[in-house]
C-alpha cells in the first residue's frame, strides 16, 4: 500500500475545511487525523452531508402533525399516514452538480439515488417526479413578440450565444434521457413534475428528482445500529472508485474546471437496484433486521456513522471484507467512494443466514463487514488494522453549524406599466404558450415511462398527477412547484406563492394536502445575499406551510448553484403530497365536453408584476410579484375541493405563469384523449376597464377556472358566494376555437395554431 | 379476472400444469445487451419453449415480445426506436385479424386504445418472413390513428408495416408491444386491453372446461 499523504494546511483546504473546522476535528480526536479520516470528516462536514450553513434555518420548518408517523430528519425520508394502515414515505433530492458535467449519469444517479431513500424506509416505490431548471433552449426572439419588444428582446438575444443554448440542449436532452433511463428500467413511474428554462441556470441546471413508496404502519425501517454484537452487512454492488467525494464536490461552486471532477459523479445501474429494492423489501418482511441504510453520498462513510450515531452505538467494520470492483483501492477510496446500488444492514444475530439466502437469490454481492459496538466509535479497519477511528456521534451530528451573513438585496426594479406598451394579444398568447417553460412537456413525460405499474389515472400534463396505490387502494395526487421568477425578486413571496400554489394544484386535481417535502436550491451562502435569499425562502415557505397545515418532512438543500455566469435564480422547490378520498372526486385540469359552463374563480386580477408576459414578451424582469393571502388562498383551495366532492365539477385548472390567457388556452388543448366535439370555448369577460394584456396575462393569485354542466353554474355561483369566493361565469366550452370578448375587443385562435404553439414548441427547438 | 396467477422464477425449470404463460413487460437483466437477449438463456425458457411447442398458449408483452423473438418463438426482431426516444403514450392499434386465441372476441377493424411504453419496439423482420406474416394473417394488431388509418405519425417507432403485435404459424404464440394489462382498469382511462385477456380466457375455458386444476399464470421475467 502506498503512503499515505501527510496532512498539510492545503490539503485540508482541499478537503474543503476551513482552519477552525480542522482545529476542531483536532479536538474531537484528541490528535491530528490521518489521511482516510480527514477524508472522512471532509463528507460529513460537506454542506451536503451536515447542512451546516442551512440546519439552524431548517429548523424554522413545521415537521409536526398527527400524520406525522417519522419527523423530518429522523430517517432518510418522513413517513406520513394515509387512513386504513397505510403510509407513505417520500422525498426530493437534487444532483444538481452532477448533471452540471455529466447531464445522463448524473441525473440517472439522481433517481437512483432517492429510490434508495424510499426503500432504505421499508416502503414499496410507486411512483417518481421530477423538477428541472435549465438555461434557455429557444433564442428569447419569437416571431410572435410585437414590433415594440423584438429590439428589446435582440439586445437579450445577442447576449445568448448560440453555443449556450446548444450546450443547454444538450444538458437538458442528456437529463431526460438519464431520468428516463434509470426510472423506465427500474419500472416507477415518473408520472409529473416541472421544467422552467431561465438564463439564470446557464451552465449550472437543477435537477430535483422526488420519490414516493407505500407501506404499512409496521413496516417502517429505521436507519439505526441496534443490538451490540449484531452483525453488519454490506449488500449490493461492489465498490469502486466512481464518485469519489461527491458529496464534497456538491457542495462547491461550478468552474471551469469542474468537468475534470467527473470521476465524483457516478455511474448507475437501474437493473442492479432493481434487485436490490426486491432484495431488501424481501429481507425486511423477515424479522432479521436491526437497521438499515442506504450508502448515497458519503457512501459507506455516511452509513456507518448514522447507523451508530441514530442508535447510539459503535461500528466496526474492516474495509478488507467490502466486495470491491477494482483493485488496490486504498481505505480512502474504499470509505468515499459512492458507488451506487449499495445498502448498510444491521442484522439481528443468528438472522445471518436469512440475509445471504435472499441475497444469493437475487444474485447480488454481500459481506459480513463489521459488527455493533458499544463503545460510541466508528472504527474501520483493514486487514485488522486500524485505519480510522473516530466518535460517530460528533462526526454524523456535530458538524459545525454556522450562521451566515444575511444581506437583503437592493429591491429589484419594479414595473411602470405606463412605459410598457400593450403588445398585440393575439400574438402575445401564442408567443407565451411556444415559451418553453409554457409549453407542453410532452417531449419530456413521453420519454418516461408513466403508465407502468398500471396506476396512474391523471396522466402527465394536469395540474397535479393522480396515481392507484393498488396494494392500499389508495389514491395520491403530487406536484412540484416553483416559480423561481417570484423567488428572485422577493424570495420570501416567492417560497409562499409556492406552497400555495402546490396546495392549488392538489386542489384542483380533488386532493387534500397531506405533507411537503422541500429541495433548496441556492448560491454559495458565504455570500450574504444568497445566504438572505435562503432564510427569506425558509420562511416563505414555513409560512405557507402553516397557513395549510401541512408539515415539511423532509428534503434537501442544495448550495454552491453558481456558475462562471453567476449565481441561479433562488430555487425553493416544493414537493407536495395529497389524498383523494374517492375515485369520483379526481378531476383533471382541461375541458371535457362542448357545452359546459366555463366559470372562473377568483376574479380577473390586475397584477403584471414578476409575471411570463413581461418577461417573454417585453423582455423585462421586474416586481413586484402577485400579493398573496394565504388565509384567503385557502378559503378558495377549499371551495373548490368542497365543490368537486359534492361532484359539480367537470374540469379544474389553476391559474399560474401566462395567467388567464394561456390558463384557458390550456384547458381548450391538453385533454390527452379529445372527445370527436372540439373543445374549444366562446368566453365574454364583460367591461373590466383594464389594459387587455394585463387582463389575459396577469397573474393575480388565488384562481381557478372551472368548467361545469350548464344546469349546475346556479348552485355553484350560489355555493361560493356563501363561502365569501368571487366567481362568475366567463363562457362556455365548444367549437375549434378559442375566442375571448373583452371590453369591446375579441380575439379567436384556432385551436389547431394554439396547439402547434403549445404542443410542439419543445419538440421543434430540440430538432432545431 | 377472477383467475389464478402465479410467478414463476426464472431459475425455474418447469411450467407444467399451466394454460397459459405470459412473458411480461419490464427490462429483463437491464436489456443491457440486447433487449431479451440475456432473458432467452434464462433456464425457465427451455420449459416455455416446450409449453409452446405442445401448442399451449404463450404472450409476450413489450419485454416479452423482444424475448421471444429473439428466443426465435416468433420471427423478426425488434430494434430502436425510429425517434432514438423511449416512447410512452397511449396508442390506437387495430384489429387486423380475430381469427386466434387472443383476439376473437374482438371485431376485425377495431381500434383499441392501449399505452405503449418502450425504446426498442421497431419491428423488423426479412422480407421473406415479412412477406409470410402478411400473407398468413398473422399480423394481428397494427399501430394507426384514432381514425383507424395506418398513417406514418400513428405509427410511434417506425415499426415496419406498423406491426404492433403477431402470432406464430400455430397461433398459439402472440408478441405484442402495446401493454393492454394497463389498459383494464376503468380508472386509468381504458378498458380496450380487456378484450385480449377476455379472449385469452374463452379459449381457455373452451379447450379446459371440465380441468379445473389448470390455472393461467405469468411468469415473471426481471424487470
Amino acid at each position: 500500500m502506498s503512503a499515505e499523504p501527510a496532512i498539510t494546511s492545503e490539503l485540508v483546504a482541499k478537503h474543503g475545511l476551513t482552519p477552525e473546522e480542522y482545529e476542531r476535528i483536532k479536538s474531537i480526536l484528541g490528535r491530528e487525523p490521518n489521511f482516510t479520516e480527514l477524508g472522512i470528516f471532509s463528507v460529513m462536514w460537506s454542506e451536503h452531508c451536515s447542512y451546516k450553513n442551512s440546519r439552524k434555518e431548517l429548523r424554522k420548518f413545521p415537521t409536526t402533525g398527527e400524520r406525522v408517523l417519522v419527523k423530518a430528519g429522523e430517517e432518510n425520508a418522513g413517513v406520513i399516514d394515509i387512513g386504513d394502515g397505510w403510509a407513505v414515505a417520500f422525498k426530493m433530492e437534487s444532483h444538481n452538480h452532477p448533471s452540471a458535467v455529466e447531464p445522463f449519469q448524473g441525473a440517472a444517479t439522481g433517481v437512483g439515488g432517492i429510490i434508495r431513500d424510499i426503500f432504505t424506509m421499508g416502503a414499496r416505490p410507486v411512483f417518481s417526479l421530477n423538477s428541472l431548471r435549465f438555461g434557455p433552449i429557444t433564442s428569447p426572439y419569437s416571431q410572435n413578440s410585437g414590433e415594440a419588444a423584438k429590439q428589446k428582446l435582440s439586445t437579450l438575444n445577442s447576449q445568448l450565444s448560440t453555443s449556450q443554448i446548444a450546450t443547454n440542449k444538450r444538458l437538458f436532452a442528456g437529463v431526460v434521457s438519464g431520468i428516463a433511463h434509470y426510472g423506465n428500467c427500474i419500472g416507477i413511474p415518473t408520472i409529473g413534475g416541472e421544467i422552467y428554462f431561465d438564463e439564470s441556470y446557464d451552465g449550472n441546471p437543477l435537477v430535483n428528482v422526488f420519490c414516493l413508496g407505500i407501506l404499512k404502519h409496521e413496516q417502517i425501517a429505521r436507519g439505526a445500529a441496534k443490538g451490540v454484537g449484531n452483525p453488519v452487512f454490506y449488500v449490493g454492488a461492489e465498490t469502486g472508485r466512481d464518485g469519489l467525494a461527491g458529496a464534497a464536490f456538491a457542495s462547491r461552486d461550478l468552474t471551469e474546471e469542474s468537468k475534470e471532477d467527473r470521476p465524483a459523479v457516478q455511474v448507475g445501474d437501474p437493473f442492479r437496484e432493481k434487485l436490490l429494492l426486491e432484495a431488501c423489501l424481501e429481507l425486511l418482511a423477515t424479522d432479521a433486521v436491526a437497521g438499515i441504510q442506504d450508502m448515497g453520498a458519503a457512501g459507506l462513510t455516511c452509513s456507518t456513522c448514522e447507523t451508530a450515531s441514530r442508535g447510539g452505538t459503535g461500528v466496526e467494520i474492516d474495509l478488507a471484507k467490502v466486495p470491491q470492483r477494482e483493485t488496490g483501492m486504498t481505505p480512502y477510496e474504499i470509505m468515499l467512494s459512492e458507488s451506487q446500488e449499495r445498502m448498510l444492514i444491521i442484522v439481528k444475530k443468528g438472522h445471518e443466514k436469512t440475509v445471504c439466502d435472499i441475497f444469493a437469490k437475487w444474485d447480488l454481492p454481500y459481506a459480513e463487514v463489521g459488527s455493533v459496538k458499544d463503545d460510541g466509535m466508528m472504527r474501520v479497519l483493514n486487514h485488522g488494522q486500524i485505519v480510522a477511528e473516530i466518535p460517530a456521534r460528533k462526526l454524523a451530528d456535530e458538524a459545525p453549524l454556522y450562521d451566515r451573513e444575511a444581506k437583503a438585496r437592493a429591491t429589484p426594479p419594479q414595473l411602470d406599466l405606463a412605459k410598457v406598451p400593450v403588445s398585440d394579444c393575439h400574438a402575445a398568447l401564442l408567443a407565451l404558450l411556444a415559451h418553453p417553460s409554457i409549453a407542453s412537456k410532452n417531449w419530456v413525460y413521453r420519454q418516461y415511462d408513466h403508465t407502468v405499474r398500471a396506476g396512474t389515472v391523471v396522466l402527465p400534463g394536469s395540474d397535479a398527477a393522480v396515481f392507484l396505490v393498488r396494494e392500499a387502494n389508495k389514491l395520491l395526487a403530487a406536484t412540484s412547484d416553483c416559480n423561481a421568477l417570484y423567488c428572485a425578486l422577493d424570495p420570501r413571496q416567492g417560497a409562499r406563492i409556492a406552497i400555495a400554489e402546490a396546495a392549488r394544484n392538489l386542489a384542483c386535481a380533488g386532493a387534500t394536502p397531506l405533507a411537503v417535502t422541500d429541495n433548496l436550491n441556492f448560491g454559495n451562502p458565504h455570500k450574504p445575499e444568497n445566504f438572505w435569499q435562503l432564510r427569506e425562502c425558509v420562511e416563505g415557505l414555513a409560512e405557507g406551510c402553516r397557513a395549510f397545515d401541512v408539515p415539511v418532512t423532509g428534503g434537501n438543500v442544495s448550495l454552491y448553484n453558481e456558475s462562471p455566469a453567476g449565481t441561479i435564480d433562488p430555487t425553493p422547490t416544493v414537493g407536495m403530497v395529497g389524498l383523494v378520498e374517492d375515485q369520483r372526486h379526481v378531476t383533471a385540469s382541461y375541458f371535457q365536453a362542448q357545452g359546459d359552463a366555463i366559470v372562473l374563480v377568483g376574479g380577473f386580477g390586475d397584477e403584471l408584476g414578476a409575471s411570463h408576459y413581461l418577461k417573454v414578451v417585453h423582455g423585462l424582469k421586474v416586481g413586484p410579484v402577485p400579493a398573496l393571502d394565504l388565509a384567503k388562498e385557502r378559503k378558495i383551495h377549499e371551495a373548490v375541493l368542497g365543490l368537486i366532492k359534492s361532484h359539480l365539477v367537470k374540469s379544474a385548472h389553476d391559474l399560474s405563469e401566462g395567467g388567464l390567457g394561456v390558463a384557458l388556452a390550456e384547458c381548450t388543448l391538453a385533454h390527452p384523449n379529445p372527445p370527436v366535439l372540439p373543445l374549444g370555448a366562446v368566453i365574454d369577460l364583460g367591461d373590466t376597464g383594464l389594459r387587455l394584456d394585463q387582463l389575459l396575462f396577469n397573474e393575480t393569485q388565488g384562481r381557478i377556472i372551472l368548467s361545469l354542466k350548464p344546469t349546475d353554474v346556479a348552485a355553484v355561483l350560489m355555493l361560493l358566494e356563501l363561502r365569501g369566493v368571487p366567481a362568475r361565469r366567463i363562457g362556455t366550452v365548444g367549437g375549434d376555437m378559442l375566442k375571448i370578448t373583452a371590453d369591446g375587443e375579441t380575439f379567436a385562435w384556432p385551436l389547431a395554431d394554439l396547439r402547434i404553439a403549445w404542443y410542439d414548441s419543445i419538440a421543434t427547438a430540440m430538432s432545431a | 379476472m377472477g383467475v389464478k396467477t402465479d410467478y414463476v422464477w426464472h431459475k425455474d425449470t418447469s411450467v407444467s400444469g399451466y394454460d397459459l404463460v405470459v412473458l411480461p413487460g419490464g427490462f429483463s437483466y437491464g436489456d443491457y445487451l440486447r433487449c431479451g437477449a440475456i432473458a432467452r438463456f434464462s433456464p425457465i425458457m427451455q420449459a416455455v419453449k416446450e409449453h409452446a411447442a405442445a401448442g399451449k398458449l404463450l404472450l409476450g408483452i413489450c419485454n416479452g415480445f423482444q424475448i421471444l423473438c429473439e428466443a426465435g418463438l416468433l420471427p423478426g426482431a425488434l430494434i430502436r426506436n425510429r425517434s432514438l426516444h423511449f416512447v410512452c403514450q397511449h396508442q390506437h392499434v387495430r384489429v387486423e385479424n380475430v381469427m386466434n386465441p387472443f383476439l376473437h372476441l374482438a371485431r376485425t377493424g377495431a381500434a383499441l386504445r392501449i399505452p405503449v411504453a418502450h425504446g426498442e419496439g421497431s419491428y423488423v423482420a426479412d422480407t421473406a418472413a415479412l412477406r409470410a406474416l402478411e400473407r398468413e394473417n398473422r399480423v394481428i394488431l397494427r399501430y394507426v390513428d384514432s381514425g383507424g388509418a395506418t398513417t406514418d405519425t400513428a405509427n410511434p417507432n417506425g415499426s415496419q408495416n406498423s406491426i404492433a403485435g403477431i402470432v406464430n404459424e400455430a397461433r398459439n404464440v402472440f408478441g405484442l408491444m402495446p401493454h393492454p394489462e394497463r389498459a383494464c382498469d376503468p380508472r386509468l382511462g381504458s378498458t380496450d386491453g380487456r378484450i385480449i385477456f377476455e379472449s385469452i380466457l374463452v379459449s381457455l375455458g373452451a379447450s379446459h372446461a371440465d380441468d379445473d386444476a389448470a390455472a393461467p399464470t405469468t411468469v415473471r421475467s426481471l424487470t
